[in-house]
């Protein structure tokens, strides 16, 4: 008896508005299972994973670090999604953004450099970004090439890219054979928020662009663009929008984006480039522009909960010997939920009886 | 009202169905029986619950109340395909082939179970030769003209041996000629004793073909009449519940300005059929309407895209719009030369249908400076237009401001229209203005297309609907395989000879129109 997606005429706002928290809770459920499943009471997980970071101080702080870079990609990303494109290389802008970013800090290392370094190397970083993320734009436009394959494949070539710098021509001829480049100097450093801590400058900037981003998408006719592009592609066309325009507009703010997180975060809590730069922050902040709906104020929530999943997964592999993949599983579960919720609100399922097509 | 003696027994009845959509009742007891050997027609203005009924009645839609009779037992359709198992057929206005595909590996996608297609095509040419149909098994569907997709569709249905055979506004895409044929096609249906239930809102076709009339109106049963004792006003009044007015002439004024000026137009094609233009040549005033006539698919979508500048022409002085050369220019810069379009499509192209009404507005208007100042989009402003066109051009809706895809054809229709008419556009040019719309709608798209030309507006109209250009375009060219025909003033021409330039036959319409290039 086979299945068949109906679409649902009259779908309500609140049932919009549940999808995440239903996947949410499906999540949660799925990661008992499989605690349970690996000998573990789920109470006891759940506690540590997503209670007790919450509980301190230091954690909390940790918090908004891990969140921010999902925050700025997440925004960008939404750019691309909202236009039905699919940028899934995020992570390679991120690097290549972090690349050529820190290529500046380490150009002017050991000189009298003054406080124009730290503004430069974030706008290269935006470029970086940018340019990367303008290859599967190009590629789409011009050869009709999925960018989701062309993305996807563009962040190897920048993680391997990366890996070849901080092993080669960038590594710190100090470092004792370490792969890494030397720690930047103090004016290519993200100035802290407070004294002692680990807030930086960079959250400052993942907030000013949740600001600008939603007056972008919500108020203006480049964001109206966008949506259109991706809503109805011929109306599009018949309002006068170059569909090749916000191909590449998407991609380079997507990129831009991604780039800016990359260096920041390189600028920032790690103040020095090495082999890996990001736990995956590019592919999470895919699940937290769905997860937020594609609206900038709702990835900043997102990207808060899925900043609580790596937090929570350091403390399950210290105090709970679980692999950081258990992370990986909560996350991934976590998009698949969503991604299903979304079609299950929009449409119902059917049997359909009697048909007896080959 | 049934005043036919003793009718014979009804195939497939619907006893007071009824079903809601959210607060909308779209059927409200609504009964129809529909009889052997007789053509019975359902006729109502868009979102009268035709649709809704038809649905109910071959298993897409479950009514929530009353019932279905099947030879007088009650009976219930889960889906379409259990409607079909009992020889329920439904034609679609929009058919479902495969382009790629050839006629008889179409046909055999639609049926239940293996054949082997040398057998399949066997039957085909049998149906074909019974009902007088004329298609050709092996031919590719992207090869075929509109009228002959339906035939397919038809076959189709007739190879499931149907006994009710359900035409949703058959006629709609054929040429006058093609409408003959199909009206034979019908006859004999109904001589051997099956059912045929005829959707359409071409009252004329109706009381020519049909045994039995049943009149919907804002989702209620009206009457079940006999058409061939009504006259196509008493029809129109059922369906309306008003008279409707025809659209007035108005009185010969000056022309002024060439408008839209096209010359030696030709774009190459992309290999599929009729889709390259060939050397055309229109003029429109300030003042009038130009019809262009023809069948689907004959180069009237690449012309409209060409004019909107969603398609752009190397030589830029092929397409004059208000004495500034356009052929490079973009949709925005062509309205910004106060030119509007409103395309055949309503939705995904005319609007973009998961938008919200109010959204869609910004598609033609957000180059005129008003409601997006410096890239700003102006909310009050917008709702401001928004209201005056709802309210303007009178578009009905549930909600506050829903998605496009919610409105009726008619009302998003009106809502387009009055979307570029608002603009205030020295030329419109539109492709299908009537296209599945009701009758009131439709006359009153037309008044207003008609009001614009007397205050000075350039209007060039598209269309399949050879009644309608005759009834308010002042002169009428017919477009056929790329090709476009002078055209002529309707007062020096007829009915047949753009029939048979529609067919094809360049000759006829020419002799009509000679003389008259000058204009």
């Amino acid at each position: 008896m086979p299945l068949r997606l109906e679409r649902l005429e009259n779908v309500s706002p609140l049932r919009h508005a549940m999808a995440p928290v239903v996947a949410a809770l499906v999540t949660l459920v799925v990661g008992a299972v499989m605690f349970v499943a690996l000998g573990h009471d789920p109470v006891h997980a759940f506690t540590i994973y997503f209670i007790e970071p919450l509980g301190d101080a230091y954690t909390l702080q940790e918090l908004v670090v891990k969140a921010s870079p999902l925050l700025l990609i997440g925004i960008g990303l939404s750019f691309c999604y909202r236009a039905n494109r699919w940028n899934i290389g995020a992570e390679g802008q991120y690097v290549a953004g972090a690349v050529l970013g820190s290529w500046l800090a380490l150009a002017t290392h050991g000189t009298e450099a003054g406080p124009w370094v730290l503004p430069a190397m974030l706008v290269l970083g935006a470029v970086g970004g940018a340019l990367w993320g303008l290859i599967p734009a190009f590629l789409r436009v011009r050869f009709g090439a999925s960018e989701i394959l062309t993305s996807l494949m563009l962040v190897y070539v920048a993680q391997l890219g990366l890996d070849y710098l901080v092993r080669g021509p960038w590594r710190d001829p100090a470092g004792f054979n370490f792969p890494q480049s030397v720690t930047f100097d103090d004016v290519a450093l993200m100035p802290l928020l407070m004294e002692d801590g680990r807030l930086h400058g960079g959250i400052v900037i993942a907030l000013l662009a949740v600001i600008a981003a939603t007056f972008v998408l919500g108020r203006t006719l480049v964001g109206f663009s966008i949506e259109l592009a991706g809503s109805a592609p011929r109306a599009a066309a018949f309002a006068g929008f170059d569909e090749k325009r916000v191909t590449y507009g998407v991609f380079a703010v997507s990129g831009a984006l991604a780039g800016l997180a990359g260096i920041i975060e390189v600028a920032g809590p790690i103040g020095q480039l090495q082999p890996s730069i990001s736990p995956g922050y590019g592919f999470t902040a895919i699940i937290a522009a769905m997860l937020g709906r594609l609206h900038p104020v709702g990835i900043l929530v997102a990207s808060l909960v899925l900043a609580l999943t790596y937090i929570g997964g350091e403390a399950a592999q210290i105090t709970m010997r679980l692999p950081f993949d258990v992370t990986r599983v909560f996350q991934g579960t976590l998009l698949i939920a969503i991604l299903a919720a979304d079609i299950l609100v929009r449409y119902r399922i059917r049997r359909v009886e009697g048909t007896t097509h080959a | 009202m049934g005043d036919v003696p003793d009718p014979p027994h009804a195939l497939l009845e619907a006893v007071k169905l009824t079903k809601r959509f959210g607060s909308l009742v779209a059927n409200d007891h609504v009964s129809l029986a529909i009889r052997a050997g007789e053509t019975h027609a359902l006729l109502g203005e868009n979102g009268a619950g035709k649709s809704t009924l038809v649905k109910m009645m071959c298993g897409l839609l479950q009514a929530d109340s009353g019932e279905l009779l099947y030879d007088g037992a009650p009976i219930v359709f889960p889906d379409p395909a259990s409607s079909r198992a009992k020889g329920v057929g439904v034609v679609f206005q929009h058919f479902a082939l495969f382009d790629a595909l050839s006629v008889v590996e179409n046909v055999a996608l639609g049926l239940p179970g293996h054949q082997k297609l040398a057998v399949l095509a066997a039957r085909i040419d049998d149906c074909v030769r019974r009902y007088g149909l004329s298609v050709e098994p092996y031919r590719r569907v992207g090869e075929l003209s509109v009228g002959e997709r339906q035939r397919v569709e038809i076959v189709r249905c007739l190879l499931g041996d149907p006994r009710v055979l359900i035409l949703d506004e058959p006629t709609s895409v054929l040429t006058p000629d093609e409408s003959e044929n199909l009206f034979r096609t019908v006859d004999l249906l109904t001589d051997e004793g099956r059912a045929v239930l005829f959707i359409s809102h071409k009252l004329d076709e109706v009381r020519r073909l049909c045994h039995r009339a049943t009149v919907l109106r804002g989702g209620k049963f009206i009457a079940e009449v006999d058409p061939k004792q009504e006259s196509s006003a008493s029809l129109a009044r059922l369906m309306v519940g008003a008279d409707v007015p025809r659209t007035p002439r108005v009185a010969a004024h000056a022309l002024g300005e060439p408008r839209l000026l096209v010359r030696q137009l030709s774009v190459a094609g992309d290999g599929s059929r009729g889709s390259a233009l060939h050397d055309i040549n229109i003029e429109v005033r300030a003042g009038e309407i130009v019809g262009i006539a023809g069948v689907a698919g004959n180069g009237q979508t690449t012309l409209f895209n060409v004019l909107s500048g969603e398609t752009r022409v190397a030589d830029h002085e092929s397409i004059v719009i208000d004495k500034v050369a356009a052929g490079g220019l973009g949709p925005t810069e062509r309205r910004a030369l106060r030119a509007g379009f409103v395309p055949e499509e309503r939705l995904g192209h005319a609007a973009a249908p998961d938008m919200r009404l109010s959204d869609n507005v910004l598609l033609t208007t957000h180059g005129d400076g008003e409601i997006v100042r410096r890239g700003v989009i102006h909310r009050s402003v917008l709702f401001a237009r928004f209201q005056k066109i709802v309210k303007g051009f009178d578009v009905r809706f549930g909600g506050k401001d829903p998605k496009a895809r919610r409105l009726s054809g008619g009302n998003l229709q009106k809502f387009v229209i009055g979307r570029e008419v608002l603009r205030d556009p020295v030329l419109i040019v539109v492709d299908q203005p009537t296209w599945g719309v009701d009758a009131s709608a439709a006359a009153f798209i037309r008044t207003t297309l008609r009001e614009r030309a007397a205050q000075g507006c350039a209007v060039l109209v598209v269309s399949q609907d050879l009644d309608e250009l005759l009834e308010f375009a002042d002169r009428v060219g017919v477009m056929c395989e790329g090709r476009l025909t002078a055209p002529v003033p309707v007062a020096e021409t007829s009915r047949e000879a753009i029939g048979l330039a529609m067919g094809g036959s360049h000759g006829a319409h020419a002799a009509g129109g000679e003389g008259e290039h000058a204009a």
